[in-house]
Order: C-alpha cells, then structure tokens, then sequence
C-alpha cells in the first residue's frame, strides 16, 4: 500500500491529526476504476488531498476491466449531452498528456461498415450527427475505398463512413497511469476497503470503510456498477438504477494482426454501439462487445454460444480469420442505467457528487467527467491551489507496435513467452508504487498469461515469482510428497 | 552450455532443446556438419519430458525405461557430447527468409543467419479459452503442461481437488501426477461415449480412484476468485454440479507453431503446423520442421505409427511420444545434411 506525505495545499482544518482516522483528506473518491482514478488524478493536481478507496484488491475490478479500448471522438454521442462534452474533453486531454505519460496510442482510424441496404440508408443521419457532435471528419468511402483501405474484409461490404480519429490505447496502463499521478502528487489509494455507510457532520463526510473510517469534506461516487447502490446506501436514496449490460470478447491469436487495421464499427441500432472488430494495442484483433441485460453486477462469465456466435460474424467480415485460433476470451459489464445517458448528479448540501450510468465510452470519458467535477466544486467555492510543477509517472509500455521491455538488455529471463514479458518487468509491477494485487492485475500491468497459451507454459514461474504476494495466490500450496 | 550467444553465422540452428531438437543436433554434429546451434528459450535444456516425471521414456533411444527427467538430462548430456552447442534463454521473436532469425536474449536483441532452421518448438494443450467454455474465469483451470510443470519444477499445486476434462494419453499421465502431489480428482469427464485411448483410462480411474463419467461435457464453469464448481450436462440432457476447487483441461494438443504462422512460412491450416514436403521441408527451403510441432495430417500417407500400447481405434491426432518426436528429429537432420551437401 502506498501511504505518501499530503503535499501542503490542504485544507487547514483537515489536518487533524486524528489517529482514529484511517486517512482524512479534501476528497474521497470511492471506486478505482477509470472514472475514480481520472477524478482522483485531477484533483490532486488541484491541490486537493484525495483519497481513493476502493473494495477490491486492485484497480479496475468492476466496469473497467472489460472494453473495447477504443479512443472515441464522440461522433455518435447524444447531441448536446454532458456525455458528448465529456468523451470531447477527455479525447483532447488524453492526446495532450499520454506521450508525456509514455502511454501509447494506436493511430487505426474506424470505419463504420454497412452490409445491407439498410445499414447504407442510415449514413446520412450518421454523418449529419458527426457534423453536429463538431466531428467534421468523417467521409464516405465506396466499396472499393473500402477495400482498398481493409483489403482483408469481406466482399459483400457495400460502403463505409471513416472516422479517422477513433484511435485505440491500452484499457489498463491509462488508468493505472492516472491513479499513479494521484499518488505522485500527494493522493492516496486504499484497496480492501468497501465503503459500508457513512454520515455527514455539516462540513465533513466520516465514511466508514471495512479497513477503517475514512474523513473527507467531499465524495464523489465513482462507484460504477455500485453507484446507485451506494447512494442508497450512504444518503438514503438514488436518481437511478444500474441496470448492468454484459459485453463478450473473443480475441484472435497475434497471427491476425496483418488482417486489420482499422476499428470496424457496426451501423448502431437504437440500444448498443454494436460488435467492433478492432485491433489491440497488444497486437491482436478482437471482436465484441455482446450486450446482454442481466441482474448480476459481478457476473463476468463468458459462454460458448455467444463466443461462438461472435467468432463467427468476425468470421464473417473477415473471412481469413477462419484460420486464426481464439487466445482468450473475456466479458466485462457496463453500468447502464435505467435511463440513457450519464448521471452526474450533484448534491451540493451534502459535499457529494456522483458520477453513474457511464458507459461505453468511459474510458475516453473519464478526463473530461474529472473537469467536469473540478468545475462543479469549483462553483461550490471549493478551491484549492493547484500544484505548479507535478511529477508525471513514467508507464511501462505493453504497447506491441512500439518497443517493448525484452529489447532492452539485462532483462533477466523471458517469463511469459506468448506476449515476452520479462522477469524484470514482473519484479518492477511487483515492487511498484501500485503493486498487483491478483493474477489479473499482474496481467493488466505486464500482459502476462494474456497470450495464447494463457499460461501453460509460464503459471508455475508466475507462482513461484507471485508467493505470498496475492490474496488469491496460483498455487493452492506446496505439495504433499 | 550457455546463455550467451556469440554467434551470428551458424549451419545449422534449431529451434527448441527438447526430444526432436536434440537428436537432430546430435545427428547432424555425427553426420559432419561444423556449427550446429540449439536455442532454447527457457533456463534449461530438454523439453517437456524435464516435467514428466513418470516412465516410460528412453525405450527406443537407450534401451532402458527412464523418467522424464533422467531422458531429458541424457538427450542434452548425448548432444552435447557429440559437439552441439546448446544456447539457453534465447527466445526467437522473427524468422525471415534465407535463415534469418531475430533473437531476443538477455543480452539484447540479436541477429543470426543459419544456412538451414529447424523448427523443433514442440506442441501444447488447447486452453480454456480456445476451446470457448462457458463461465466465470476464476483461478484454478489449466492443463496438465502447467500442472506438471508446477508440481515437478516447483513443487507447488494449483489445486486440490480438480475435475479432470479428457481422456487422451495425458489425461492418464495427469492422473498420475495428482497422484504424486496429494491432488485428489473428483471426476474424470468425456464429452464422448468412449475414452480417447480405452487402456490406460479404464485401468487408471480404478486405480487413482476417480470415477470416470462418459457422454458427459462441461457446461460452466462457477467460482469467483477460484473454481467451486463445475455444471455439466450428460447424453440425456440431466444437468448437474460437481463441487471442486480447479479444471484440469487435459490434451486437445496444438503445434507450438506461433514463430511459422507469424512469418513468411505457409502453414497447414487443417492441423495449424507449418506445410512441408516429403524431407519435412518449409516452403521456404531455408526451413525445416520436426516433432510435434509437426502434426501428421489425419488423411496423410505417412502419418506416423502409435506404439502398440496406446492404440486406440479411435485417437485422434495424437500429441507424439518423445520417441518418436527423437526419431523424426533424427531422419529430419539426415535430410538437411544431405540438402547442406548437395545430395537431397
């Protein structure tokens, strides 16, 4: 757990010194997924001291784990909406940082592909929103630009609009990079600490925590498929209600990168953005999401038929898939919402802000939603003083187009020969400032049985490197000889 | 042995330290050729038998029954002997025409220009992932490569009390290595109505005491951090759960054959190893193949025997005992030095 000094632009009666305190501060921020880890970012480099506190062991256990890692311009955004402003504000944000962070950005370009007559007749509505959401880009393209571009799609495409800033970045490094600066910056992140309650003292949030209580002047909930539970839990009541939404991936092996260059996005229906075919920034392609309704907030399970069907339509669109092998599948859950669109809602008597219902396009959100609440505090006549000069965390690239850590010397060994990750990169996630807490966020950080042989060859490496070290450990212990 | 590798230039480099790469070094050093290079990528030498701790291994190429282990230090004590140099933690990242690979090392990336390659990278199970089961994805599902690798070169278990999923020769060998680390299976499932190889399985669920279920599939798989159970449904449609702690996906073996499907090389899409001809040849002739990462085709002429004792009318392609991936190792290097002496 990383525990650093506040820096000096606190409030001055936060510092109380108060040993009952597990950690008090200017802001809770409950949840450690992108949304949590962007506010927290941001307003450390306010000044503010924030606290993060999550339930899980690690970051990203909830919403955030699972996405398409799609960079969206906002092209298709409700016309107007908080959500338009947000993905516009963080698109811009992240391009203006991530090089400064050596998080890596993937220039492929979308194309929105129709297949049928119908798909084609919704063009001009998409183009006259990408027009209005100040997405002035995008162009037709012809069934033999479209080939020429993607000559590896099927033949029966008839037309596609390209939209040339949707970029792909890697779903797990970014947030890990903002929640890194939090820390940097005099922030501080709790994990295995659910918030159970809390109460309200006119000035003041305690929030009780099943580590400790925790003291804060403001709380934003960031909570994402906990959010309206939250709510309830800890002001009595919610605006909202998730309504949670699975979305499947299956992953082609590597081999399928020479195949696609560009996202290829489906003509949207009214309830989903549709199955993406889309390269990853760790060299292989995907395809997904499914969206399926489903009362389970923790419910990530794959099945067969859905994945079946999903390497199937990929198959479709690019036939020499056909020949590629499946390395991994995976589901993550949006916090949908009963009603369309985010629910940013502010509840200024009580210091309390709560960022729900963002979906789809948090993970480019997530910069924009962190000004967003800057601002509203700073309507509120919350201010503090904003650090002039921030450290900036260098992240560890995964990104497989740019060089990667074994092409340094002095590595050590190769431990995960699928995706080479090297034993050096393990130690260093390992000893880190935001050190993984599961296999998983080992794999987030290093890419670590992520491959195709998902960890035959390099579990029991993995388990003796990771002993003692997980609260969920690989192996169930030594042997009985 | 080393870690480091001076070379840049080499006759022969082989691709992989285990039973098929070894013989075909040690032939090849026999049959005259100067330099001949093994890269191995991992800290040691001698292949999958290192984690077989079970016999019987060596029968055709020493006479004698040894344990995995024993055969793997005497398959590398053999080559070395015979003068080949054997490289360790080199792991190839690229292979391009005319023999050129690009190697990462701990000493950094480097470049080496062999006249012949042979790919000798072996063969792996299919994962969860690839075979599309349903579930969670909790902790405590792999293979038996992972479970005999962590028992036997660590001495640690991933689990207790698994399900077993398969039937196939090593299937048996996983049972025996539960055995060995106090793993108790509480069920050995197969989706068909036979088990892919009748004898050993029969015999060895009596022994290892694990029921055998038949026309039984594994439909989800539960657990949130780590597996608590499994659904499974049989010929009937009755579903039902197994409580257990990990899945053992046993078998289903695919060519480790990534380094040929990323290069220039064609690749058999019907068994996913690279295509070669009648010498075991690439279509780049620069590249040669040998071993399990070299799947017969199942309509093939000469589709390579199965010793008597695992003869099963209906195995599928099965994964190559070390025997015969050695002696394919070796016929294969007779063929490169012919080609490097102008006789093929």
């Amino acid at each position: 757990m990383t525990t650093q000094q506040h820096n000096m632009h606190t409030l001055n009666d936060n510092k109380s010194g108060n040993t009952s305190f597990l950690a008090s501060g200017d802001i809770a921020v409950i949840g450690g997924g992108v949304v949590g880890c962007a506010v927290a970012r941001k307003m450390a480099l306010e000044g503010a001291s924030v606290i993060l506190i999550e339930k899980a062991a690690d970051i990203l256990a909830g919403a955030s784990k699972g996405n398409s890692a799609i960079l969206h311009t906002g092209f298709d955004a409700p016309v107007g909406s908080l959500e338009w402003e947000c993905v516009q504000k963080g698109y811009h944000e992240f391009l203006e940082i991530r090089e400064s962070f050596n998080l890596p950005l993937l220039k492929t370009g979308a194309l929105i592909a129709a297949w049928t007559e119908e798909q084609e007749a919704k063009f001009t509505g998409i183009l006259q929103k990408g027009s209005d959401n100040n997405v002035k880009d995008l162009r037709l393209l012809s069934r033999s630009e479209v080939l020429d571009l993607e000559p590896r799609l099927a033949n029966s495409i008839r037309a596609a609009i390209a939209v040339p800033r949707e970029y792909v970045i890697d779903p797990w490094s970014t947030p890990l990079a903002y929640l890194q600066q939090a820390l940097e910056n005099g922030g501080q992140a709790l994990f295995n600490a659910e918030v159970t309650g809390g109460e309200f003292n006119g000035t003041s949030w305690v929030l009780n925590t099943k580590r400790g209580q925790v003291r804060a002047h403001h709380v934003i909930n960031c909570a994402g498929l906990y959010g309206d539970i939250l709510d309830q839990d800890v002001l009595g009541a919610s605006e909202f209600t998730i309504k949670p939404r699975k979305g499947q991936f299956v992953i082609f092996d590597m081999a399928a990168s020479q195949l696609l260059n560009s996202v290829i996005l489906p003509v949207p229906t009214e309830r989903t953005k549709g199955i993406v075919l889309f390269p990853t920034i760790f060299g292989n392609i995907a395809v997904g999401p499914t969206a399926e309704d489903q009362d389970g907030r923790d419910d990530a399970s794959v099945d067969k038929d859905n994945l079946e069907a999903l390497r199937a339509q990929a198959i479709e669109k690019i036939p020499a898939l056909a020949n590629i092998p499946v390395t991994a599948t995976y589901a993550g859950i949006r916090p949908a919402s009963d009603s369309s669109g985010y629910q940013v809602i502010e509840n200024s008597d009580r210091n309390w802000i709560t960022l729900g219902g963002i979906r789809s396009t948090g993970l480019t959100s997530a910069l924009g939603l962190a000004q967003h609440v800057h601002q509203l505090l700073a309507k509120q006549g919350t201010n503090f003083e904003a650090i002039t000069k921030p450290h900036v965390p260098c992240i560890p690239n995964l990104a497989e187009h740019l060089p990667r850590d074994y092409e340094t010397p002095g590595y050590g060994e190769i431990v995960c020969h699928c995706e080479m990750v090297t034993e050096r990169e393990i130690t260093a996630v390992m000893e880190g400032p935001i050190p993984a807490g599961s296999l998983v966020g080992l794999k987030r950080r290093t890419r670590a049985t992520m491959g195709r042989c998902q960890g035959f060859y390099c579990s029991a490496r993995l388990a003796e490197l990771t002993k003692g070290k997980f609260a969920v450990p690989l192996g169930v212990g030594d042997a009985d000889d | 042995m080393t870690d480091v590798l001076k070379h840049e230039n080499c006759d022969v480099a082989i691709i992989g330290a285990g039973p098929a790469g070894l013989s075909a070094a040690t032939t090849l050093k026999r049959a005259g050729i100067e330099s001949v290079l093994v890269l191995e990528r991992e800290a040691e030498a001698g292949g999958i038998p290192r984690h077989c701790a079970h016999p019987p291994y060596g029968l055709r190429e020493y006479k004698r029954v040894l344990t995995g282990p024993s055969y793997a230090k005497k398959l590398v004590a053999t080559a070395l002997n015979a003068g080949v140099q054997i490289v360790l933690k080199q792991t190839i990242t690229k292979l391009e025409a005319k023999g050129v690979l690009t190697i990462a090392s701990p000493e950094g990336l480097k470049k080496l220009t062999a006249k012949r390659v042979l790919l000798a990278t072996g063969i792996r199970e299919t994962p969860r992932s690839a075979r599309l089961v349903s579930g969670d994805r909790a902790l405590g599902i792999c293979n038996t490569g992972t479970l005999q690798s962590m028992y036997y070169l660590k001495k640690m278990v991933p689990f207790r009390r698994p399900v077993v999923v398969g039937t196939e020769i090593v299937s048996f060998s996983a049972l025996s290595t539960c055995k060995k680390a106090g793993i108790q299976p509480v069920a050995m499932i197969e989706e068909n109505q036979r088990p892919t190889v009748r004898w050993p399985i029969h015999h060895a669920t009596r022994v290892f005491a694990v029921p055998l279920f038949l026309n039984t599939r594994i439909i989800k798989i539960l657990g949130k951090d780590r597996v608590h159970a499994v659904q499974v449904v049989d010929l009937n449609g009755d579903r039902r759960e197994i409580g257990c702690d990990g899945v053992l996906f046993t078998g289903q073996f695919t060519p480790e054959s990534a380094l040929a499907r990323m290069s220039h090389l064609e690749l058999d899409y019907e068994t996913g190893s690279p295509a070669v001809d009648q010498f075991n040849r690439c279509s780049d002739p620069a590249y040669y193949a040998a071993g399990n990462v070299l799947q017969p085709s199942p309509d093939s002429d000469n589709a390579i025997s199965i010793p008597i004792y695992y003869t099963a009318d209906n195995l599928p392609q099965p994964v190559e005992v070390a025997g015969q991936c050695w002696h394919q190792g070796r016929i294969t290097a007779e063929w490169i030095a012919d080609d490097l002496n102008g006789k093929l």
